[in-house]
């Protein structure tokens, strides 16, 4: 689905992105794990559009993305969320969702004045949409609420809730269960696997939490200084000699490998 | 009776005048505001895109007139209006698809903006002097009263006179139209949510399907529209002179960030702080005085602070106390 070749990223002297080659499979949910500064969100920045790549190529389903800006890529059905979670503040968490489908009637001025009973179907349509997403998401309760005034977690899931505005195909999620609890961790894996399976949503998931993945994805990629160190399933990964020096540490491996085999 | 006075003579020469004065500064300060919440630079070209604007106005005005055509009781100067906000419009997404554009996909630092934006301030300069001249141009057909001083007295038997001008009167009631109009279509509308959306949060705006060139677009429209009504009124209320319009730049950005950069709110407020102190500081109140005080404490001096010739420095002066006690303006905006 999406192919990565020999990507970098520079920033001045420093290369965040070193190299990195990767493909991601149709239909898969690829884990991406790493030690912060790996530069994994560089890696998302760069494939989604928001920075351009010093070298190298980005290709989706064959076709040449390297650079294109953010909202073609959108259109293509390339979503991503944010590590830090953004939102229109002073929108309601119900209009944040609504904005998100583009080449809506009422986005050119003409037809903001002249077509306005199509428009007003499309948003009842849009509307009843993200009610949904937000039940879905269980912060129905919310929607009127000012998205500024969310918690933490209520932004990761409101994040999660703009990809599903949309019939989206591949959805890059960086950290969305960062700074969430236990339950709402759950409710939120529940939605990708649902999402996955009932919509044929392609993932790749960045995440520090190995039970999440473990619970998720297969196959794993594991970065580290900027280039892929390993690729696999997680017990794979978690053998890795590379990945325990790098990342995980003896210890950690010993006590999860032990709990999941 | 003398309080009556004092109120009347106050109301003519401090609040009717503040009030319009008011209002063309908020007009121009929504412009200033909406670029620099949605195309992220402070815009010097702002004043003189409202001298363009009500000079291609005036131009068909003339045109107008020297056909005979008129608008019955309201100045011809409304009639040419809406053509001269589209050619304003055209005039303005030009500039930017020559200039702004090259910079934007450059993704060039606002600073960088902001000198561009001084370069085409020049560039506008120019055209609207080569084309209309630098001197005075009245285009108002005549003056008239809503009230004149004289109906007043006659109406009241007070010993002072009141009067409002037509143009004052078109000048608020444009004003409320176009503010309303404009906030409506910023809180209830598709594309006036993409603007807000691009103001408030550009990362996550660009990744929700929105077009930014298209959001850009439309800004320039708007503010196309903005400065010219705002010049009109200005021009109608005063005279038109290029310079003058240039010299509005001050005022109009003070109102701006006193309000809260990139908050239309706060430049509508912003607009009749600026405008109520310039005028209130800037009149000479000997004569409300004389009507409240007895004679005893009655002043000798004009009791006027500043003579109208530094008017402009209060803007400056106000302008400063914001940026030192609350630099994100009494609304908040974007800290600048
Ligand atoms: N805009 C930037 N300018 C300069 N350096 C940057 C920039 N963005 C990222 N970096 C650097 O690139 C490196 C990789 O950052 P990145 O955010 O991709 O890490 P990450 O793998 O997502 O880490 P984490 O798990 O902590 O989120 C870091 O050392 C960071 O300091
Ligand atoms: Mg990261």
């Amino acid at each position: 689905m999406i192919v990565v070749e020999d990507l970098h990223k520079h920033f001045g002297g420093f290369h965040a992105v070193d190299g990195a080659s990767l493909s991601i499979a149709e239909g898969s949910i690829t884990g991406l794990i790493g030690p912060n500064g790996a530069g994994k969100t560089t890696l998302f920045n760069v494939i989604a559009g928001v920075l351009p790549p010093t070298s190298g190529r980005v290709t989706m389903k064959g076709e040449d993305i390297t650079g294109l800006p953010p909202h073609e890529l959108f259109d293509k059905g390339l979503l991503r969320t944010f590590q830090i979670a953004h939102e229109f503040s002073s929108m309601t968490v119900r209009e944040n969702l609504m904005m998100v489908p583009g080449g809506q009637t009422g986005e050119t001025l003409w037809n903001t004045w002249f077509h306005r009973a199509r428009i007003r179907e499309e948003e009842a349509t849009l509307l009843k949409r993200a009610d949904e997403v937000l039940e879905f998401l269980t912060i129905d309760h919310l929607k009127d609420e000012k998205a500024g005034n969310l918690s933490g977690g209520q932004k990761k899931l409101l994040e999660l809730g703009r990809t599903m505005m949309v019939d989206a195909k591949i959805v890059f999620l960086d950290e969305v269960g960062a700074g969430v609890n236990r339950t709402l961790l759950n409710t939120i894996g529940d939605a990708i696997i649902r999402l996955n399976k009932e919509r044929g949503y392609t993932f790749v998931v960045i995440e520090h939490d190995m039970d999440f993945i473990d619970r998720l994805c297969d196959p794993v990629i594991c970065m580290a200084e900027g280039k892929v160190l390993a690729e696999g399933t997680l017990a794979e990964i978690k053998a890795n000699e590379h990945v325990i020096e790098a990342y995980l540490g003896t210890g950690l491996k010993n006590k999860t490998v032990g709990a999941s085999a | 009776m003398d309080f009556l006075n004092a109120i009347v003579a106050l109301a003519n020469f401090v609040i009717i005048p503040a009030t319009v004065y008011g209002s063309q500064l908020a007009l121009g300060a929504l412009g200033v505001t909406l670029i620099y919440g949605i195309l992220r630079f402070s815009n010097f070209a702002h004043g003189d895109t409202m001298a363009f604007g009500t000079m291609v106005t005036i131009l068909i005005t003339w045109w107008f007139q020297s056909m005979g055509i008129n608008f019955g009781i309201l100045p011809t100067a409304l009639l040419a209006l809406p053509f001269g906000i589209a050619i304003t419009s055209l005039f303005l997404l030009g500039t930017d698809r020559v200039v702004y554009k090259f910079y934007r996909e450059k993704k060039s630092e606002p600073v960088i903006f902001v000198i561009v934006s001084l370069g085409v301030m020049f560039m506008m300069n120019g055209i609207v002097r080569f084309i209309i001249g630098t001197g005075d141009q009245r285009f108002a057909d005549g003056e008239r009263f809503i009230i004149s001083t004289r109906e007043f007295k006659a109406m009241t038997g007070l010993q002072e006179g009141l009067a409002i001008r037509f143009t004052q009167g078109i000048t608020v009631v444009t004003a409320i139209i176009v503010v309303a109009a404009l906030f409506y279509f910023l809180n209830r509308t598709r594309t006036g949510k993409s603007m807000r959306a691009f103001s408030d949060n550009e990362d996550l705006a660009l990744l929700s399907g929105i077009n930014p060139e298209r959001v850009v677009m439309v800004t320039w429209i708007i503010v196309a529209g903005l400065a010219t009504i705002a010049g009109v009124l200005y021009g109608l209320d005063k005279t038109f002179k290029p310079f003058t319009y240039f010299q509005l730049l001050l005022p109009i950005f003070a109102s701006a960030i006193v309000g809260g950069l990139g908050n239309p709110l706060g430049a509508i407020a912003g607009g009749f702080v600026i405008a109520f102190s310039e005028v209130s500081v800037t009149y000479a109140f000997k004569k409300v005085l004389g009507y409240l005080l007895p004679e005893s404490l009655e002043p000798d001096s004009l009791v006027q602070l500043l003579s109208t010739d530094y008017k402009f420095a209060v803007s400056f002066v106000i302008l400063i106390i914001v940026l030192l006690v609350k630099p994100t303006g009494l609304f908040k905006g974007k800290s600048v």
